[in-house]
């Protein structure tokens, strides 16, 4: 089948490469870029390892083929850290609240948070609970995740309000 | 599930791929997907939000020989209201559904409905359009245009023709939609109902459901029940219009109504489909005690509203 010609930004790079239009995303990435931190776990949209941003919204790349962020701009895990090394806020509140143990999930977990929190900037516990439910993690039991949520929205908010 | 995906998969020049090879197709208007559709039929298979189609491709459950992606048409993408009718374009995601504020005012069954779709991730990408394309006995958008008598509009090279909710679904999986046909929008002609409900079970929070109960009610001027719409999903191959137990309801003073006989009469003359989640009489338990649950959370919100 003919290759396509694929046009996207990854990380704020210009990307150009030709692939297979039954390339999904996540494999574009990790096979391709060798962008590895996107986790493949179930590959049919239930457990969220492998979930990125398009255009600043999350999804799961083993949902879409790759062809189709022709002209979008793709944001990994890779992508969330400040340019200089460190860890972004969500990361840093992940590492301080042990949001992960084996961290096979994490990088699901951090993308998700990070859009989410951008459009629920001042959560409920129960709230929290129901934005983390699109991602599966087998070892935390989930507390410290939550807490990481609550700590990440919580310095953000002390941030804005110019403390700290 | 995962040795299935492996044992697939096919390592091309160090790149994992896993779905059958296809043909894609990208048009930007609709008349270009239209004449592809013409041309290649049910070689075919539109892509809409992809959220249950690229895993069937992935996982081979299923493989066509074009693909023809609606993703690059923006014309699919919006929500109006005029007059008694609000139109959703198939495009619309169902982020765009559940944020609209038009149809929290106009549909507020569908604004309901939609919390319950999956996750934010999976309703950034997923349509309204692929929603009741792909039929899925268990998805909640189907039962809330049957509950609603929403028009599916379907064009095709042939032409444009609007197909009643009920008749559009035909079976588990399956509609009335040919297969040079589009999903092209979705009429609500309905006005906002007094009051509105959605309840489900699912195994985990985002799962399509074992059992679940779309209703809308209102209420005439003496609140008595002018009209009771049920829409059960889960239950049966199509989503199910509980037209008896609507007539029972109808002019009963709303303080009266009895939601357990309700939602009995709900599910009297359904027959519950069994599989490894549910069988078939735990299904009609637990449906007959959700509508219950639905209508009397929908006469409370109506009774509310009307005594603010």
């Amino acid at each position: 089948m003919a290759e396509h010609q694929l046009e996207v930004t990854v990380n704020g790079r210009a990307v150009t490469a030709m692939v297979e239009p039954r390339l999904t995303l996540a494999d574009f990435l990790r096979e391709r870029l060798r962008l590895t931190g996107t986790h493949l776990g179930c590959e049919h949209g239930v457990c969220g390892a492998c979930t990125v941003l398009a255009d600043g919204a999350a999804i799961r790349s083993c949902l879409v083929f790759a062809i189709q962020m022709r002209g979008s701009a793709v944001t990994t895990v890779e992508g969330l850290t400040p340019e200089g090394g460190g860890l972004s806020d969500v990361q840093e509140a992940f590492r301080a609240e042990h949001g992960l143990q084996c961290g096979f999930c994490t990088p699901g977990f951090v993308v998700s948070v990070t859009a989410w929190l951008a459009d629920h900037p001042d959560p409920t516990a129960e709230a929290i609970r129901e934005g983390l439910s699109g991602n599966l993690c087998r070892c935390t039991g989930y507390q410290g995740i939550v807490r990481a949520v609550a700590a990440a929205a919580a310095a953000r908010a002390r941030r804005e309000a110019g403390h700290d | 599930m995962y040795n299935t995906v492996l044992s697939h998969a096919v390592a091309m020049e160090g790149q994992l791929v896993k779905a059958a090879p296809f043909s894609y197709h990208a048009p930007e208007t609709l008349d270009e997907s239209l004449a592809l559709l013409a041309e290649f039929g049910d070689e075919a298979k539109v892509l809409a939000g992809g959220q249950s189609l690229v895993p069937v491709l992935a996982l081979r459950l299923s493989r066509f020989e074009h693909l023809i992606d609606l993703n690059r048409i923006p014309a699919l993408r919006y929500v109006t209201g005029t007059d008694g009718v609000t139109r959703v374009g198939a495009m619309t995601t169902q982020a765009a559904i559940g944020g609209s504020e038009e149809v929290r005012r106009r549909v507020p069954l569908l604004a309901d409905a939609t919390a319950y779709i999956g996750h934010f991730q999976i309703r950034n990408r997923g349509t309204i359009g692929g929603s009741l394309s792909h039929a899925d006995p268990g998805a909640e958008y189907p039962a809330v245009a049957v509950a609603l008598d929403a028009d599916i509009v379907l064009a095709s090279v042939r032409g444009t023709r609007t197909v009643g909710a009920t008749e559009f679904f035909t079976g588990s999986f399956t509609t009335a939609a040919g297969p040079d046909e589009v999903l092209t929008e979705v009429r609500f002609a309905h006005r906002p109902p007094d009051g509105c409900a959605v309840v489900e079970l699912a195994r985990r929070h985002g799962d399509f459901a074992i059992a679940g109960v779309a209703c809308a009610v209102e209420l005439d001027s003496a609140e008595r029940v002018q009209s009771l719409r049920l829409g059960l999903f889960g239950v049966a191959p199509v989503p199910v219009r509980a037209a008896g137990a609507e007539q029972v309801a109808r002019g009963t003073p709303a303080g009266e109504l009895d939601p357990v006989a309700v939602g009995h009469a709900a599910l009297a003359g359904v027959s519950c489909v069994s599989d490894v989640h549910a069988d078939a009489g735990y299904r009609e338990r637990v449906a007959a005690h959700l509508a219950g649950q639905a209508v009397a959370r929908a006469v409370r919100e109506a009774r509310e509203a009307r005594h603010g």
